[in-house]
């Protein structure tokens, strides 16, 4: 069995396994062991991929290839290089930590797990593939858990959030089937046979026209779930009414799909529609970056802060992507990780929060580090870092950007990344007025004084989530450069 | 002409056993038919040599025995299905044998329809499809709603065949041969040809529901019987769907530039039709009734790409709707059975009570909205990739932002078993064996087939052996 392989596989037979629970104790336990397995895995696939990359130099490395429809030339082939490796990390740790912050989950705790468990073994596939189809079917095996998990164990409008999502995001892949199969159709146009494979597609000439149809298609189907401007308004609501895991594992990592998406299939196959199209959705993405930062200002539910502070930073990604410069390329995927890390770590800490007051309003809320330390400690550090605090990864990431984009000479990109530069600001705005008026000053209600303290499993998945941020803050050639070396032939195509 | 033999005989067993049993004897005939459609099904799967008999009227090749196949699969799941209902409520007023052999005689006439090799063979078994449907249909007589919609389907029927004839008659005119053979070549483009397509046509579209001669359909399906709404939105939907993907391929090729553009204008017509329509339905059998007119606009998708890629997703995408429309009508079967309860929001707070029925209900209609890897995503994807092929993007546009429509509405009814709380629930049941068998084989098809790709790859293989 190869080692890619094993990541859908181990998911399976963890939801298999997990069939047969019969109640919170042993749900949760099977899957603990099952997402340690996989985290473990996932640890061993950056070291193997490093030993790999020392002797191999083929753009993926680990591939399989399945031979699935023979009359549409469909494979089960995977394959994995730097970029992948780190997100199937960020998503492995994301989902870990996710099932230790849902401990105490005691509404139908099996199907719980279940659909949770589910939706990583969708991102983990979508992570491997290197066929357009299988690609596209882990894409859309998210759909059935995520309306269950937003729709039964949610709070607030669930039902319509969860609606909401769906539907969106569902029309989002209709979109990007249409373009996929656009680029399918014209896989053979330099005469070879139809493929969904990406990387050979990527060796084929496909026409301009052709191009400059299918590329907004592509890339609108992986920017809605990515939150681009103006199609992120799935996103406040949906991850303000879903339980705590499942804002992590969405904000955290479902929404890396679509960066990783723009990045693998819209840019690498469609580069000349891509370099039409850039600077149309450059604005669409500089916007939702500001249009991001001064929606958090404006919320009062914690919740919606982070939701909208999430929108701000993804578009960041996206704007990063379409910059097409190594330095901009590297400070996305960057950013992508830090970002899965501080936003699960947002949630997860507004999840105990209110798991103890039972509000997330901004105002009620005060002076709670007095009363939880290690919670109230990890949300100022959160906090620091996500804006942009030298230590953490999000300065890396968003010094790696803004370098990048300004490295192109070319005005409007320029003036554009002035502009979102000055985002800077705006997050750190919001981010300090939150976490200063929760955590810090008089306890703003007098019953918070006997609030339970962290327990074992919470300071886990916190702890969890919060190394990487300071390994990558602290560390970052080693990652930098693994990913700059997978990054080359991808940005050559554009070039 | 295996297959026909198989199930004359088996039919001319069940009347035999009619005449000649006594009132005891009688439940024994469940079990006895089930096993002989089962066995004729299972013989189905053993190879036929192609060939045609009766001078030419009756075709058959690998492509129309499969379908055939699969056919009597998806009515043996349906009886399956009905067994436990006719045991209880239909033997005692002494109509259960009526009931199977009805069945049988309408498959037996969906297999002569799409083994056509002249347009009156054709008319023979549209005429066998349909009569003994109409008797079924109205088969609950002391129902007004029954009876009602008995009528509905009768008159309307007649006047679709009649339309049908006319159509016949007409292209008659114009070639002087009801021949298929040979057909297209003496076909020309004339006004009385397209004239006499346009007639035939609607007849056709009828049956299968198309815009906008689905007016029927929902009226119907609410007043029949569960069982023979399901037969009706599965097999005799399916077989029309065959022969008329027979019909355009080979018989008005020359009317090609003509018939393209009825359909394309019809597909967009009934998806839109079937998916607004279905938003506000209330009932469980109107619901499906507007989802299966949306699903046949559907498979006009793939009757666009005029070659093997779409004969083979048309007729694969069939049959996984049929296992997944099964498994639906199948769910709504097994609790209106024990609750007498159609309405969606009787179902809801079902997961908490009868987790096992939900999920396969649920199963069934993500399958029918194209969520992998349910065997409906493979389906509705190749049906895309058809279209797409001669470069129809834009009717591909139109059909996927159709299912998200039509996700909506299939999620109402997730919403009301899995999100929703009720304290009235629908009490936990357990479903006797037939049903029990009858659901889990629609849910293994479900499952199995968008996953297991030497089926479709089998369909892909024998699609050319009619076209030339």
């Amino acid at each position: 069995m190869d080692i890619l392989s094993l990541f859908v596989i181990v998911p399976i037979l963890t939801v298999l396994v997990l069939v047969f629970a019969k109640n919170l104790k042993q749900s949760r336990i099977i899957a603990l062991i099952g997402m340690a397995i996989q985290f473990a895995m996932s640890i061993n696939l950056i070291f193997a991929y490093i030993k790999e990359r020392a002797v191999n130099t083929d753009i993926m490395v680990f591939t399989k290839d399945v031979l699935w429809y023979e009359s549409f030339n469909i494979h089960y082939s995977v394959g994995v290089d730097a970029i992948s490796v780190v997100l199937i990390a960020l998503t492995a740790t994301v989902v870990f930590a996710g099932i230790f912050i849902s401990w105490k989950m005691d509404d139908l705790p099996k199907e719980f797990f279940m659909s949770l468990i589910t939706l990583a073994f969708g991102v983990f596939g979508f992570f491997i593939s290197t066929d357009l189809f299988t690609l596209f079917v882990f894409f859309e095996v998210a759909v059935i858990p995520i309306y269950l998990l937003i729709g039964i164990w949610g709070s607030g409008p669930k039902e319509l959030s969860a609606m909401k999502l769906t539907l969106m995001l569902m029309g989002a892949s209709a979109l990007l089937l249409v373009g996929i199969l656009g680029v399918y159709f014209n896989s053979n146009a330099d005469g070879g046979a139809l493929t969904f494979n990406i990387l050979e597609i990527a060796k084929v000439n496909i026409p301009l026209a052709a191009q400059n149809i299918f590329f907004p298609l592509v890339f609108i189907g992986f920017a809605v779930i990515g939150g681009l401007f103006p199609f992120h308004t799935w996103s406040p609501s949906g991850h303000a009414s879903a339980p705590t895991a499942v804002s992590m594992l969405h904000a955290g990592v479902l929404m890396k799909l679509g960066g990783y998406g723009i990045f693998r299939v819209a840019l690498y196959l469609l580069p000349l529609g891509a370099l039409n199209w850039a600077n149309f959705f450059l604005v669409l993405a500089a916007f939702g970056v500001i249009y991001g930062a001064f929606g958090a200002i404006m919320q009062k539910d914690l919740k919606y802060v982070n939701a909208y502070a999430s929108v701000s930073h993804l578009s960041l990604v996206i704007f990063a992507l379409l910059m097409i410069t190594k330095t901009a390329w590297t400070g996305a995927i960057i950013q992508s990780l830090s970002h899965g890390f501080l936003t699960a770590l947002f949630f997860a800490l507004i999840g105990m929060v209110y798991g103890r007051t039972h509000t997330r309003e901004i105002d009620k809320l005060g002076g709670l580090m007095k009363v939880l330390p290690f919670i109230g400690a990890i949300y100022v550090i959160t906090g620091l870092a996500y804006l942009g605090l030298p230590g953490f990864s999000g300065f890396v990431a968003e010094m790696n950007i803004f370098v990048g984009a300004f490295e192109d000479p070319n005005l409007f990109h320029r003036i554009l990344t002035i502009i979102v530069v000055s985002s800077i600001v705006v997050t750190a705005v919001y981010i300090l007025r939150m976490v200063g008026k929760i955590m810090m000053g008089p306890l703003s209600d007098a019953g918070y004084k006997d609030l339970p303290k962290g327990t074992w499993y919470e300071k886990v998945g916190l702890v969890l989530l919060m190394i990487p941020v300071v390994i990558i803050g602290v560390m970052p050639l080693g990652i930098s450069e693994m990913i700059k070396a997978s990054i080359q032939p991808f940005l050559e195509r554009l070039l | 002409m295996r297959s026909e033999i198989g199930l004359l005989a088996i039919i001319v067993l069940l009347v035999v056993f009619e005449v000649f049993s006594n009132k005891k004897q009688k439940a024994a005939i469940i079990p006895a038919a089930l096993i002989l459609l089962g066995i004729n099904t299972i013989i189905g799967f053993l190879p036929l040599a192609s060939g045609e008999i009766f001078g030419g009227m009756f075709k058959t090749n690998a492509l129309l025995h499969l379908f055939k196949t699969i056919l009597s699969a998806g009515v043996l799941i349906l009886l399956l299905q009905s067994a436990d209902w006719l045991k209880e409520k239909v033997i005692a007023e002494n109509k259960a044998t009526e009931f199977i052999i009805l069945i049988l005689s309408s498959l037996l006439g969906a297999y002569y329809l799409i083994s056509a090799g002249d347009f009156l063979m054709f008319y023979i078994g549209l005429e066998l499809t349909t009569l003994p449907v109409a008797a079924l249909v109205a088969y609950e007589t002391f129902k007004q709603k029954s009876a009602e919609a008995g009528v509905k389907y009768i008159l309307s029927s007649a006047l679709a065949s009649g339309t049908a004839i006319f159509g016949i008659s007409l292209l008659y005119a114009t070639t002087g041969t009801l021949y298929f053979d040979g057909f297209s070549e003496v076909l020309t483009m004339s006004n009385l040809a397209i004239l006499g397509f346009i007639f035939f046509f609607s007849g056709l579209a009828f049956k299968i529901s198309l815009a906008p001669f689905h007016f029927w359909t929902a009226d119907v399906y609410e007043g029949a019987p569960i069982n023979v709404a399901s037969y009706l939105s599965v097999i005799s939907k399916g077989a029309a769907v065959v022969i008329l993907m027979i019909v355009l391929f080979t018989v008005f090729k020359p009317l090609m530039p003509v018939w393209i553009k009825i359909i394309y204008i019809i597909a967009i017509a009934t998806m839109f039709i079937g998916n607004l329509f279905a938003l506000r339905q209330e009932n469980m059998k109107r619901f499906l009734a507007y989802s299966s007119i949306a699903q046949a606009g559907f498979i006009l998708l793939g009757l666009l790409s005029v070659d093997q890629l779409g004969s083979a997703t048309v007729v694969y995408f069939v049959a996984v709707y049929i296992f997944s429309n099964l498994g639906a009508f199948g769910v709504v079967q097994a609790i209106a059975s024990v609750s007498d309860k159609e309405n969606i929001n009787d179902y809801e707070g079902l997961y908490r009570t009868n987790p096992k029925i939900s999920m396969i209900m649920m199963m069934a209609l993500f399958s029918l909205a194209g969520i992998p890897p349910l065997a409906g995503f493979f389906g509705k994807f190749f049906l895309y990739t058809a279209a797409a092929s001669k470069g129809y993007y834009v009717l591909v546009f139109i059909g996927v932002v159709n299912a998200t429509i039509s996700l909506y509405y299939y999620l109402l009814v997730v919403r009301a078993m899995f999100l929703r709380k009720n304290e009235d629930a629908i009490p936990y049941f357990k479903s006797k064996l037939y049903m029990k068998l009858g659901l889990i084989m629609a849910t293994i098809g479900i499952l199995v087939a968008g996953l297991y790709s030497p089926f479709y790859d089998y369909i892909f293989s024998i699609s050319n052996s009619f076209l030339n």
